[in-house]
């Protein structure tokens, strides 16, 4: 019978886990804008230098360095 | 489509995605171009730039900043995403932001020549906005990071001193067409809303135990030998307590506050019984368990602080990029710029403009203070204040209320009252007790629950004897299953799901309620009080009257081919009621602003403005708004101009005329009287001349009468009435720029819908009422078995979802019904 007292041991680190998961996601603020995180995911990554894109002037305006 | 076009489009095609939605578009409708950036018609004047077509060069500017900078992704993302800049240039407009003092409340943080801003852009409207806000480090890479919070409308930046300046920042978002939104309420006081996440935390761990505490639960329904039983029993019970203890007294902490607040003004609340029923779950459960006489309640507990926090979550959504709570500070301007005596400008701070200071004011600014014009040709736009829109001349000496908007050259003003001593403002001040004002509305729920919880106690009191007498160890058990049954889980359910649910079909439909419970105040209304400028008439649309021009045949051409080359709202009208014909050259065209434009057609001098531009005096007797017309210097009669009424106004006024008494207040003098005389039941709901004052005070005498109040406005000079109404309601073209502190906010173009919110609003109440019965109808159930001792906890674990579950359900459905049969756009999702 022990064993199922374990098993139930086990099994509620492994939830309050999943609460803490759910604290830390509310926290970093991942439900304030749901509409913009469930954008933000499609987008596609950079690709440099795609064929028909415009290429950036390679001479920047030295009062925006850095 | 021509054979020309048909290559350019198959050429198109080969390219690239966004030729290919350019194409799609172009194909769909052949007859007008869209202008690549912001999907309007192009019209005549198309400007082809890297073969795309733009309506403007605004537009064109736009996508030559994003094209620059590798960000066409942009127009990737959605058809279409720009929006048309209707603004003048940017000129001196951010000088402001290079004042320290205003830089350093703007800024959020500023260290080490990194600094953080956070914008409310009201702008951000599709996903490529998103995209574009946060790859903004493309087009200036001073900038190192933004993020957008799109639901709020808000972006903050991260950006290098040295790179860029926070006024370089805002002029580049202004370039593109997002420029923030900054007013003295964005600097007064910070409003530091923190987002209210407590109710994630209380839900999710109501939500945990409630998983954990069915699974321990589960056992001790079943029948396994004794030996197991026992087992079970004592060690699953524990934990069930351990894991009780935070769902009752943190996740149910809200309801115990709230019916101890309510008792301290001795009200009591719907929270009162819930409370109850909480302690009465927890400590009955505690004991069985303790005492090993029983399984306990913990699971039914758990149940139904999880839905009670899911109906206060959903009650809680609302709509975070409105602002509901708007004063006079979210209109007037950050700085000013202030004349020394020396005549050298500078930029103050508005909270240091004190009297007698000398200061300019370019076109479009705002008067900030009441002040006497001491140099240059005043026009005033009073339409903040009055709701008016036709500029108001002044001359040097005269006086110039705060509110009004210089519409012309620069003028200089020397400040007679300090800002917070201004006419505008004190008006402002008038109607601050929101508390004190009378009320003849009392929630239906707060009613309810009152004689519910009187009728609980009693019952539970009197059982609870009766059982003394008849066996007294079951007293005190009989006592708590009635607190525990009565707990009115599903009846605290109901008034968030379906007004929630009204407010967000609403919402599709234009109409948006600062709560759900403006639903409720709408239901109950039987007056509504309306204005008469933008409110029922349009804002810039206008009706052009030809009986006083003294014009015939081709020379009503000479002054159509003049207007059309003008965009001003008057000539826009005037274009559009004049006959057909083809336009004719226009040479040495001049348009002078709030005077009217002239130049030479068929070698003839016209004019068209007002009657000083055009005939050089003013004579009496001639209405307000009219367009005189001259050519060559012959006077040709006049042009009588009056704000078309909004489309739908007279269904509208029927329907609204059947149900509610009307009253009209309006800013403008009695001359649409005979028009609008039909829709109302006696002349004398029917006032002119309105100050804001006399609009309040109106209201307030309706009130007093016991009339329940509602009032449709949207210049600053209803904002008076509408805080005293029992519902104010603003009428706003574009919902998140302007609209004066009300309960819900309606998008002008659903105006002819207004009948059908009202109406919306009444079948919604019905739909409370009848899931206020059926939930009294399990109470009654329940109330059975605890009286009757034979409420175990299987019954209790079963009956408290189940009318939590078949409530929430029945007002979906119905919600959903009801709008499909009111012909509202359906909300099925939040």
């Amino acid at each position: 019978m022990n064993v199922i007292l374990v098993l139930v041991g086990f099994s509620l680190v492994v939830a309050l886990a999943g609460l803490i998961a759910f604290f830390w996601s509310v926290r970093t603020g991942q439900y304030d804008d749901p509409y913009g995180s469930s954008v933000r995911i499609l987008f596609d990554d950079e690709k440099p230098n795609e064929p028909g894109t415009v290429v950036p002037c390679e001479k920047e305006d030295p009062t925006n360095q850095i | 489509m021509k054979p020309g076009e048909a290559k350019k489009s198959k050429q198109m095609r080969s390219t690239k995605i966004h030729h290919i939605v350019y194409f799609c578009a172009m194909t769909k409708n052949e007859a007008s171009v869209r202008c690549f950036h912001c999907g309007e018609d192009c019209g005549s004047n198309i400007i082809q730039f890297e073969e795309k077509p733009f309506c403007c060069s605004g537009c064109q500017t736009v996508y030559e900043i994003l094209s620059k900078s590798n960000s066409v992704e942009y127009y990737k993302l959605g058809e279409h995403p720009g929006l048309k800049n209707n603004s003048a240039a940017l000129g001196q407009r951010y000088d402001f932001l290079d004042n320290d003092e205003i830089k350093s409340e703007i800024l959020d943080f500023s260290d080490n020549g990194v600094s953080r801003v956070k914008f409310f852009i009201p702008n951000i409207h599709c996903s490529s906005c998103i995209w574009l806000l946060e790859n903004l480090h493309r087009l200036q890479p001073g900038i190192m990071n933004s993020a957008v919070h799109f639901t709020k409308k808000e972006a903050t930046f991260t950006f290098h001193e040295s790179g860029i300046t926070l006024r370089g920042l805002v002029e580049l978002l202004a370039s593109i067409n997002y420029a923030p939104y900054i007013s003295l309420e964005s600097v007064d006081k910070r409003p530091k809303k923190s987002i209210n996440r407590g109710v994630y935390y209380r839900l999710g761990v109501a939500g945990f135990c409630f998983g954990n505490i069915m699974l321990f639960s589960f056992p001790s329904y079943l029948t396994i030998d004794d030996s197991v039983e026992h087992f079970i029993r004592q060690n699953f019970g524990i934990l069930n307590i351990l894991l009780g203890i935070p769902v009752a007294f943190y996740s149910g902490s809200g309801f115990f506050i709230s019916a101890y607040k309510g008792l301290k003004k001795r009200f009591i609340s719907i929270d009162l019984p819930i409370a109850i029923g909480i302690l009465a779950l927890f400590f009955r459960s505690a004991y069985e368990i303790i005492s090993g006489s029983g399984p306990g309640f913990m699971d039914s507990l758990a149940g139904l602080l999880f839905f009670l926090l899911i109906g206060k979550w959903y009650q809680g959504l609302t709509y975070q990029a409105l602002s509901f709570e708007r004063d006079y500070r979210s209109y007037f301007p950050v700085a000013v710029t202030l004349i020394s005596d020396s005549g050298q400008e500078s930029v103050l701070p508005l909270k240091h403009l004190k009297t007698g200071m000398r200061i300019l004011v370019r076109n479009t600014e705002l008067v900030p203070a009441d002040a006497i014009l001491v140099k240059g040709e005043g026009y005033i736009d009073y339409s903040f204040v009055s709701g008016e829109s036709d500029a108001v001349k002044k001359e040097e000496g005269q006086r110039i209320f705060a509110g009004g908007k210089q519409m012309g050259p620069a003028i200089e003003l020397l400040i007679e009252k300090e800002v917070t001593q201004s006419r505008l403002t004190e008006l402002w001040n008038q109607k601050q007790s929101n508390d004190t004002r009378q009320n003849n509305m009392e929630s239906l729920i707060d009613v309810i629950s009152r004689y519910f919880t009187v009728v609980i106690l009693i019952l539970a009191f009197v059982s609870g004897l009766v059982w003394w007498f008849i066996n007294p160890s079951q007293a005190a058990l009989v006592v708590t299953s009635i607190l525990i049954v009565a707990c009115p889980c599903a009846l605290a359910m109901t008034l968030p799901f379906s007004f929630g649910g009204a407010m967000r079909v609403f919402g599709r439909n234009g109409f948006y309620v600062k709560r759900s419970s403006v639903i409720e105040s709408l239901s109950r209304i039987n007056t509504i009080v309306l204005d008469k400028t933008g409110t029922l008439t349009k804002t810039h649309d206008l009706d052009a009257n030809l009986e006083n021009l003294e014009l015939k045949g081709d020379s009503l051409n000479l002054v159509r081919s003049l207007a059309r080359h003008s965009t001003h709202p008057m000539s826009v009208a005037v274009y559009q009621a004049l006959p057909n014909a083809n336009p004719l050259p226009v040479t040495d065209f001049k348009e002078h602003t709030s005077k009217g434009t002239e130049g030479k057609v068929n070698n003839l001098h016209i004019k068209l403005g007002s009657e000083e531009f055009v005939l050089g005096s003013r004579s009496a007797g001639k209405p307000a708004g009219s367009l005189f017309v001259s050519i060559d210097g012959m006077p040709s009669g006049y042009i009588i101009l009056k704000h078309k009424y909004r489309d739908g106004m007279r269904e509208v006024l029927t329907a609204l005329g059947e149900k509610y008494e009307l009253h009209l207040l309006s800013g403008d003098n009695d001359a649409e009287l005979p028009v609008l005389l039909e829709y109302f039941a006696s002349p004398e709901h029917l006032n002119f001349n309105q100050g804001p004052l006399e609009k309040l005070s109106y209201v307030r005498k309706l009130k007093a009468e016991g009339k329940r109040v509602m009032m449709i406005g949207d210049g600053l000079n209803d904002a008076g009435a509408l805080n005293e109404s029992d519902c104010g309601i603003s009428i706003a073209d574009d919902v998140y720029n302007f609209s004066p502190s009300c309960d819900a906010i309606l998008e002008s173009r659903q105006f002819g819908k207004l009948a059908d919110f009202l109406s919306f609003s009444k079948t919604s109440k019905r739909i409370v009422i009848l899931s206020m019965l059926f939930s009294f109808f399990y109470n009654l159930i329940g109330l059975s078995f605890a009286i009757s001792g034979n409420l175990t906890p299987i019954v209790s674990a079963i009956l408290m979802p189940l009318s939590s579950v078949s409530v929430i359900l029945l007002i979906t459905v119905a919600t959903y019904l009801a709008s499909a049969s009111a012909k509202l756009n359906i909300a099925y999702s939040v």
